[in-house]
């Protein structure tokens, strides 16, 4: 499908189906969505351990296979993460909504604040969009585009202790530690980092499905299908 | 005389045999992590080198590193290196006073300028004009730029002179500042930890005399061969952590057992460190042995780091307030999902009554 010219507005308008989210979009839509469960709820059990377990420490490796998963994890975190910025430089106009926010721009701004507004009850028709509304674009760049880099960064700056001083981790990331004030503080922002994707999480479902509710266009079908279909 | 002067003549001055100065060089060359051969490299260069003096400064601090430095664990190690040290100058440690000893300062540089090495220990107060560290009637600050002006390199003993320690912690009255945001243009080698070890101690004055170069150092400015893992990736305990065994409280079973102490506040696992391996008093015990938690004492800011008792800790959120990452995450998450909840109610009224009214969506 062509992605219509401003004059073409009409033809939009007369509730045809677009196609905004890529095969690669959404795969990695679901990947992401995935390894933020997993490595939320095993980052969070490497921090807060379990009670102890009893019996020999050889029959155990609890805290071992959690770290590993942790770990398995991150790695698909980032490969995900990689492949959806690639796929923003080489895909349609909506994948590169990903890369930065259209600050620049006052139409950007003045849809920001209409979906504020909308949000506020203060409006009450939302406007239609094609990708992501400008709202959803903000939270998505800065909750998922800069907060993802934070993690990987983070992330990898711990592993890196494991593998130590002069490994591949070590020599890429390693630098954070200092920066962000040594190991104990960088650990405490990874953990805050999760709770902050826990957050977005929460209001980002709550939004998606309400959109499919209430909105006039969907919402958690375009993530599955990949074509955005309007009801007026 | 005392140019051509070895650090083994001094040595057979100070009564330390051929036979005691030989163990010394293949057991610093072990603690150094080198291979056998380099024993006899240490040997050769002490015999021959002109001897390198020290100069021991002393700022803000409690002393604790020249405490331990004077109890090497291997009693011998400790004499040799201490009778090359505190010919020159240590207030601590030696016999002359007042005048007599601010004189010795000058005379090592007329006579090393540019070729002995500074070691401080404590950091310089910088407020008032750094009024709150006065020695010989002056500003500590003074003394030391005065001295690192001269020097070939310096080494920055425990966390005072490292990282601030203590006493610059949170509000940092007298703005005590660590030698390297002080001292900028002479290379600092961090030997940081309240104390450090006597051995590291050691073994790094020793390497930095014998060989005429720094150790390697990492991002940090620390020694490798002592600072490059965490108490944690060498630790006794750590199958207990790997296990999922932890001692709950100080007087459980899982502490009679002896299991890991990340749960009571263990920092081993954030903790540059070499107490895991070298151990502590000649390998008698160290914290973790002892049954108690690492406190992160080698840490850049390790006071300012939350409770020593708790895994996750607190830093600043806003102004002067504190809590831990669990604690401010979750109170985010919970207002997001109070929040969603409320926006979803107040959705759902406006969407029925749309419905009813029959306006367009």
């Amino acid at each position: 499908m062509s992605i219509p010219a401003p004059e073409n507005l009409a033809v939009h308008h007369a509730s045809q189906p677009v196609y905004v989210f890529e095969a690669p979009v959404r795969v990695w839509h679901w990947v992401h969505a995935l390894s933020v469960v997993v490595l939320s709820i095993t980052g969070y059990l490497i921090a807060n351990p379990l009670p102890s377990i009893g019996g020999e420490a050889s029959e155990h490796f609890l805290m071992g296979n959690l770290r590993l998963v942790h770990f398995i994890a991150g790695y698909v975190f980032t490969i995900g993460f990689v492949v959806r910025v690639y796929w923003g430089f080489v895909g349609n106009r909506y994948s590169r909504e990903f890369l930065y926010l259209p600050v620049w721009r006052g139409d950007w701004w003045r849809g920001l604040f209409d979906e504020i507004g909308y949000y506020l009850f203060l409006r009450k028709r939302s406007k239609r969009s094609l990708g992501h509304n400008p709202l959803a674009q903000a939270a998505m760049w800065l909750f998922n585009f800069v907060l993802g880099i934070f993690m990987i960064v983070s992330g990898f700056a711990l592993y890196s202790e494991g593998l130590g001083l002069g490994s591949w981790a070590d020599a890429l990331f390693g630098w954070a530690i200092p920066l962000f004030g040594g190991a104990q503080n960088l650990r405490m922002l990874h953990i805050l980092g999760m709770w902050l994707f826990i957050a977005f999480a929460i209001i980002h479902i709550y939004m998606a499905v309400r959109a499919d509710i209430m909105r006039r266009q969907s919402s958690v079908s375009a993530i599955i299908s990949g074509w955005r279909t309007y009801r007026d | 005389m005392a140019d051509t002067e070895t650090f083994y003549d001094v040595m057979r001055k100070h009564g330390i045999t051929r036979r005691s100065f030989l163990k010394f060089c293949s057991l610093t060359a072990a603690g150094l992590g080198l291979g056998p051969e380099f024993a006899g490299r240490i040997v050769h260069a002490l015999e021959t080198k002109p001897r390198t003096p020290v100069i021991w400064l002393h700022g803000l601090e409690c002393t604790c590193c020249t405490e331990s430095f004077i109890r090497s664990g291997n009693p011998l190690a400790g004499d040799v290196v201490l009778s090359m040290i505190s010919l020159d100058y240590d207030d601590t440690l030696m016999a002359a006073a007042g005048h007599q000893a601010e004189e010795l300062l000058e005379q090592t540089i007329e006579k090393y300028d540019g070729r002995y090495i500074l070691a401080c220990e404590g950091n310089p107060p910088l407020n008032e004009d750094g009024m709150y560290c006065i020695q010989a009637g002056k500003p500590y600050v003074e003394k030391l730029r005065h001295m690192a002006d001269h020097c070939k390199a310096i080494i920055a003993w425990g966390s005072c002179a490292s990282w601030g320690c203590v006493q610059a912690a949170r509000p940092n009255p007298t703005r005590a500042t660590p030698i390297h945001k002080v001292i900028t243009d002479k290379p600092v080698v961090k030997v940081p930890g309240c104390p450090p070890i006597a051995e590291v101690m050691t073994g790094v004055i020793t390497y930095m005399i014998a060989f005429d170069e720094l150790p390697e150092l990492d991002r940090q400015g620390r020694p490798k061969m002592f600072y490059s893992q965490r108490l944690h990736d060498k630790c006794y305990r750590r199958p207990h952590f790997d296990a999922g065994q932890f001692v709950e409280r100080f007087d459980d079973e899982g502490a009679r057992k002896g299991y890991c102490l990340y749960k009571v506040g263990c920092k081993g696992p954030t903790t540059y460190n070499a107490c895991s391996t070298l151990e502590w008093n000649g390998g008698l015990s160290w914290p973790v042995k002892s049954g108690h938690g690492c406190l992160g004492c080698a840490e850049d800011n390790f006071w300012d780091k939350g409770s020593f008792y708790s895994a996750v800790t607190n830093f600043g959120v806003m102004g002067g307030a504190e809590a831990t990452a669990d604690r401010v995450g979750g109170v985010i998450a919970g207002a997001a999902a109070i929040g969603v909840a409320a926006h979803a109610a107040v959705s759902a009224v406006k969407h029925l009554s749309r419905d009813k009214s029959g306006e367009a969506p």
